[in-house]
């Protein structure tokens, strides 16, 4: 019974933290996204919240949003289709934070004799379930699209769809390849496969095995996010997009959702393909340095090393994405199409293909 | 196939140019934080109300009216400036001077800034020199209309 209990209980913890970590990151990606385009752009950024006349660097800024969101007035319009309308919001949300609970933020982790995963889930068919609840996070924005029941928002969750069945396949057919080279759909196991080595000293890291994969994936999870590049369901310049009919903190959850997914997109390429929480040639009781040397270390520090190296690697990539974002210009709705149906499909059609022969020899 | 290569290295060309702007840029703000003076600057970015932008010498800004040696107003009630102001914003009324080498003074003159467009029309029509813009105050936004009317007693101080 206090078995259960204790179980229960760390799972609960585990849900905590994986959800404050999750949050907490998702609001200064807000903060990083300004003062990472105000330094691309030889500006400043947004620095002036204070709290107590103390600003340090604007990093109170996502507060102060936070704040001006929440006590904005929460508008629906009198034509919407008015439940759809305000759970559209919820549901987008909803898919793309439950997909956090498959991540694998480090490896066992143990106190006493008991052992704890430091993964909230270690599911069989963890990659599935990510890109089933990425895809069915669609369904908020062409819901928001239709119950809005306004032309432009409309075309913008029209466009969104046309956009994820474009490029899901792209996204999946990516990822057959590395499923291919780790016979595996389960994160942790393909986590674990990653800490091998390659002719002796390179890691077994997916960019490693499958770097064209890499390339098709990394623009499918783009245009997963919908932002910049592949901005289809929101085309600011043409469209307002799919919350046009949006304000206070329900336009505010898109737009977390927005950020979340950047995060999520990070992950996955860092548990896919940079190897998750692995450090190059650290095993479970410390450096195994190929050329010779070895540096023994405790338990703890050993995990720590491991969730750092995770957290790095994934706010490297989300500093890539904003990057991204604020470099390219848009693509035009026929570009995109063109780009999934008749580059990425393809080429990944083909990298499969090639795996395949190498894998056979 | 070319154009298309062609393409790509553009896309990584810019993506370069962006990575060492933030790169740079960063650099010289960590310098500004650890206390070292450089010559270039992180940012561009003049911190307004903190830090101003100097106003160049012919820049048209808040009108004020200039005075002959015994305090009264230079000017004399000739009207040019209401007939040329596009706006309509200034109104002036004129009264009798007992001096006949001046004859008419301004016994109420108002701009309404609210109205203004900063033209300068005023300030080149006078004959008197008696209105100029170059007081260099630029920030003189009120919460009400009403504050940003202007009487002479505003306007001479």
């Amino acid at each position: 019974m206090t078995e259960t209990l204790t179980e229960m209980l760390i799972i609960f913890i585990k849900i905590v933290c994986a959800l404050v970590w999750f949050l907490a990151l998702t609001l200064y990606l807000t903060w990083l996204e300004r003062k990472e385009s105000a330094l691309i752009q030889d500006r400043l950024g947004a620095n002036r919240a204070s709290i107590f006349g103390i600003r340090i660097i604007g990093l109170f800024q996502p507060f102060a949003d936070a704040i001006k969101m929440i006590f904005k007035e929460d508008f629906v319009p009198s034509f919407s289709r008015k439940f759809l309308h305000t759970m559209a919001p919820f549901i987008s949300f909803f898919f793309v934070a439950i997909t956090i609970a498959a991540i694998p933020f480090g490896d066992i982790l143990r106190i006493g004799d008991r052992t704890i995963n430091l993964q909230i889930l270690d599911f069989n068919v963890g990659l599935l379930f990510i890109l089933a609840m990425l895809s069915l996070g669609i369904y908020g924005i062409i819901i928001s699209g239709w119950a809005s029941n306004n032309r432009y928002t409309l075309t913008g969750g029209l466009r969104g769809a046309a956009q994820v069945i474009s490029y899901e396949v792209a996204l999946g057919l990516s990822l057959i390849g590395l499923i291919m080279v780790y016979p595996s759909l389960r994160l942790s196991s393909i986590v674990l496969y990653q800490g091998e080595l390659l002719f002796g000293f390179l890691p077994k890291w997916g960019i490693f095995l499958q770097p064209v994969g890499f390339v098709i994936f990394l623009f499918a999870a783009l245009a997963e996010t919908k932002r910049v590049p592949f901005d289809l369901p929101e085309g600011e310049s043409e469209i307002i997009g799919f919350f046009t009919e949006y304000s206070g903190l329900k336009w505010g959850l898109f737009m977390m959702t927005d950020f979340m997914e950047i995060i999520i997109v990070s992950t996955l390429l860092t548990t896919l393909f940079f190897g998750g929480w692995q450090v190059p040639w650290l095993a479970s009781d410390g450096f195994h340095f190929p050329w010779g040397g070895e540096l023994l270390l405790p338990h703890v520090v050993v995990v720590l090393f491991q969730v750092a190296a995770f957290n790095i690697k994934v706010f490297f990539f989300c500093w890539l994405q904003i990057l991204i974002r604020w470099t390219y210009p848009r693509f035009r709705y026929d570009q995109v199409m063109d780009l999934g149906w008749k580059l990425l499909v393809p080429l990944s059609l083909v990298n499969i293909i090639g795996t395949g022969i190498i894998m056979t020899i | 196939m070319i154009k298309a290569l062609g393409y790509f290295i553009e896309i990584i060309r810019g993506i370069l140019i962006t990575t060492r702007h933030f790169v740079v840029n960063l650099f010289f703000h960590i310098l500004k934080v650890l206390g070292i003076k450089t010559k270039r600057k992180g940012a561009v970015t003049i911190q307004y109300p903190e830090q101003k932008k100097e106003i160049a010498s012919r820049h048209r800004s808040l009108h004020r009216l200039m005075t002959r040696a015994d305090g009264k107003p230079r000017c004399v009630a000739c009207m040019l400036c209401v007939t040329v102001c596009p706006s309509e914003c200034i109104y002036v009324e004129a009264a009798e001077d007992p001096d006949p080498e001046i004859q008419k003074y301004p016994a109420k003159f108002v701009i309404d800034l609210g109205r203004c467009c900063f033209c300068g029309f005023c300030v080149e029509a006078c004959p008197e020199d008696a209105i100029r813009m170059d007081t260099g105050n630029v920030d003189f936004a009120q919460y009400s209309q009403q504050d940003l009317i202007y009487d002479l007693d505003k306007l001479i101080g």
